[in-house]
């Protein structure tokens, strides 16, 4: 198969010097994308919110000054008068005598888990069943088809109810508990993400790069393994970001009508929240401090979500 | 030309996309004919160009034959196997023997694929060279034939330019030893200082290699460039098919006529003087073909008889195959061209009763 031509080799031969410079390696995709995501300053705060709230959610109980649950300033509680900020408690006593800043760490990492786990629940049974119908629809034909309509018909049921209502729903069957916010949240974001995996690869499946793998003989399961899975990650990987944001405020307002953690010990911003909505003029502290934790952190995700979107987005790309 | 010269054979294909309605229960309400009734041969070692214009049903024909659509009727044999009722395993071990360029290099290459990787599928799943050392030589080879570097291995689709990008794309089908190559606007997509490299290349390798193409394009220029028998199709058929130059010399199907008289001539004095036919109208909706002849509405000699009720077959004549009821007698002058006005059809099934507006024609739309 060699039909260069002496002249013809001799230009590439310059042309390979010329182009092997100092980046020897190509630059793939997912390079790319993080390169785009270190330029967005957007990116720079969201990531630096998150660097410190995961700081915080990991390694602050470690070093909390008192236990969460210790009603240790219970005597200098009067009726609609707590002892505010001062030196040994940094942000003040709560309403039963309990040292409010070790309660807004421990309480940070709650957080964390809630989001992360019902995250990972909505993510994992979403793109499973977005997975198996987008392939389905995408390559398998007409029973393909077919799977994907029964697939995506369950998938409406469960997008037709509002999010907060099916969660409340979920939480009254299972009974109150961690666990059961894990589950309500992470049920509620499934639609979602099966209905965008299944989108896009039904787009990437209709691409040409599908038709020339079919026409190279690739078998259709290793086509949708290898390239239309992987090309259709980048906007669920955006919504698993942004889902964080919107499953840690979902978790607080479970939490805010009892229906979340009941376990005094492990405090949470939610509970936290809804306990102190009875001292709101007397000490509106313990409502601002877990309202303000939960609107920087779930702010946190969206600006990294949104980021990620953009650096991710391939009409934006130079 | 012998049997054991054809390569490809197509006797009556057709693909029909069925026009569904209904969100669970769908049902069909019609039928799109980007593909009705072709036939066609390609001789081995030769090019086929099919030209025609968008929509006609030309890429759908090319996807057809590689079985990468499924044709709804009619046969495709390949060096003598029937492909439309092969088995989907031996189907795909057929595949090695046949392979397409696509019209767009940058989506047919999957952007998260670098180039080895692109050039290694086809060898793994075909299971050709054992090692990977073999393998790397097979790939070596394939980049010297299509004149890219080895640095190119390691790098990805969207850090080359255009027409180095194609160069990838016809890789990618050379790297399996093909005996027919199905180019869909393999240069349509790129600057006309690359297409003639393009075009080039896809020559020197049918020398080299005794490669087979069909080459589906719509710029006129290139086709005659490259092939050596030239099928023209309109509304998913062949209206008249010609070894290279004649059709451009000879044109006898009143539509291709009118696509040669677009092509401009390099000299002022005969391009003041040469006879330029403009087409009334849009191509008609492929789900409600035209009856008879299908470029019956559009066409300046149609005549009353025959035309709008008998569909023609292609008959040769000379050297040529022709569908037209009259291309002796256009071809003689004995027929002249009249005016035509366009005609508005919609797709059968669509509200009410298909009808015909009637606008009117640009003076100077004929002739």
């Amino acid at each position: 198969m060699t039909i260069t031509t002496g002249k013809k080799k001799e230009k590439i031969d310059r042309l390979s010097e010329l182009a092997a410079r100092d980046d020897e390696r190509g630059v793939s995709l997912w390079k790319e994308a993080f390169r785009r995501l270190r330029r967005n300053p957007a990116a720079i705060v969201g990531a630096v919110i998150l660097g410190l709230f995961l700081l915080v959610a990991v390694l602050g109980p470690f070093f909390v000054p008192y236990a969460p649950d210790a009603q240790l300033w219970k005597g200098e509680i009067r009726l609609g008068d707590f002892p505010g900020p001062r030196a040994e408690n940094w942000f003040g006593v709560d309403h039963i005598g309990r040292d409010e800043f070790s309660r807004m760490i421990v309480g940070a990492r709650q957080t964390l888990l809630v989001g992360v786990v019902s995250t990972l629940i909505g993510l994992a049974v979403g793109s499973l069943i977005g997975g198996v119908a987008g392939a389905a629809a995408g390559l398998g034909g007409r029973w393909g088809r077919a799977v994907d309509n029964v697939l995506m018909r369950f998938i409406d049921m469960l997008l037709a109810m509002p999010s907060l209502l099916l969660a409340i729903s979920i939480a009254a069957l299972l009974g109150a508990g961690l666990t059961t916010v894990m589950i309500a949240v992470g049920v509620v974001s499934v639609p979602v993400f099966a209905r965008l995996l299944r989108g896009s690869m039904i787009s990437q499946a209709n691409s040409d790069y599908v038709l020339a793998a079919v026409s190279l003989g690739v078998k259709k399961p290793k086509i949708a393994l290898t390239h239309v899975v992987p090309n259709s990650l980048a906007p669920v990987i955006v919504q698993a970001t942004l889902t964080l944001a919107t499953a840690i405020i979902e978790a607080a307002a479970l939490s805010f009508l009892g229906l979340g953690n009941n376990d005094a010990s492990i405090p949470e911003w939610g509970v936290m929240l809804a306990d102190a909505q009875q001292y709101l003029d007397s000490a509106p502290r313990l409502a601002v401090l877990p309202a303000l934790a939960i609107i920087v952190t779930a702010l946190g995700f969206t600006l990294l979500g949104e980021a990620m979107r953009e650096a991710l987005d391939p009409k934006l790309r130079k | 030309m012998t049997e054991s010269d054809i390569l490809v054979e197509v006797r009556d294909l057709k693909v029909h996309f069925p026009i569904k309605r209904g969100v669970i229960f769908d049902r069909t309400v019609g039928h799109v004919k980007a593909v009705d009734g072709v036939d066609l041969r390609i001789a081995r070692g030769k090019t086929y160009g099919l030209v025609g214009e968008s929509g006609c049903g030309k890429s759908t024909l090319g996807r057809a034959l590689l079985q990468l659509t499924p044709p709804t009727s009619g046969e495709v044999s390949f060096d003598g196997v029937e492909l439309t009722t092969l088995p989907a395993g031996r189907l795909r071990t057929m595949r090695r023997r046949m392979q397409m360029i696509f019209q767009d290099p940058m989506s047919s290459l999957d952007p998260r694929q670098n180039v080895e990787s692109i050039l290694t599928e086809g060898l793994q799943t075909h299971g050709i060279g054992g090692s990977r050392d073999e393998r790397r030589k097979i790939i070596g080879e394939t980049l010297d034939a299509v004149g890219l570097p080895r640095w190119a291995l390691s790098r990805y689709p969207h850090e080359f330019s255009g027409g180095q990008r194609q160069r990838i794309g016809i890789a990618r089908a050379l790297v399996l030893g093909p005996e027919l190559i199905v180019a869909d606007e393999p240069v349509s997509a790129l600057d006309v200082s690359i297409q003639a490299q393009v075009v080039n290349l896809l020559d020197e390798l049918q020398d080299s290699l005794g490669l087979t193409y069909l080459v589906i394009a719509h710029d006129l220029a290139v086709v005659r460039h490259i092939s050596d028998t030239i099928g023209v199709m309109y509304l998913g058929a062949l209206v008249e098919e010609a070894p290279g130059d004649r059709l451009y010399t000879e044109p006898l199907h009143p539509y291709t006529r009118a696509l040669m008289s677009a092509v401009p001539v390099p000299d002022p004095d005969v391009e003041d003087r040469r006879e330029r036919i403009l087409l009334a109208g849009d191509l008609p909706s492929p789900a409600n073909p035209p009856s008879g002849c299908r470029f019956h509405t559009r066409c300046p000699w149609a005549q009353p008889t025959r035309c709008a009720d008998e569909r023609p077959v292609l008959r040769e004549i000379g050297a040529s195959r022709v569908a037209c009821h009259w291309a002796e007698q256009i071809a003689t002058g004995e027929l002249r061209p009249h005016k035509v006005s366009a005609q508005i059809t919609r797709p059968a099934g669509e509200g009410e009763e298909p009808h015909v507006v009637s606008a009117p024609s640009e003076p100077g739309s004929y002739v």
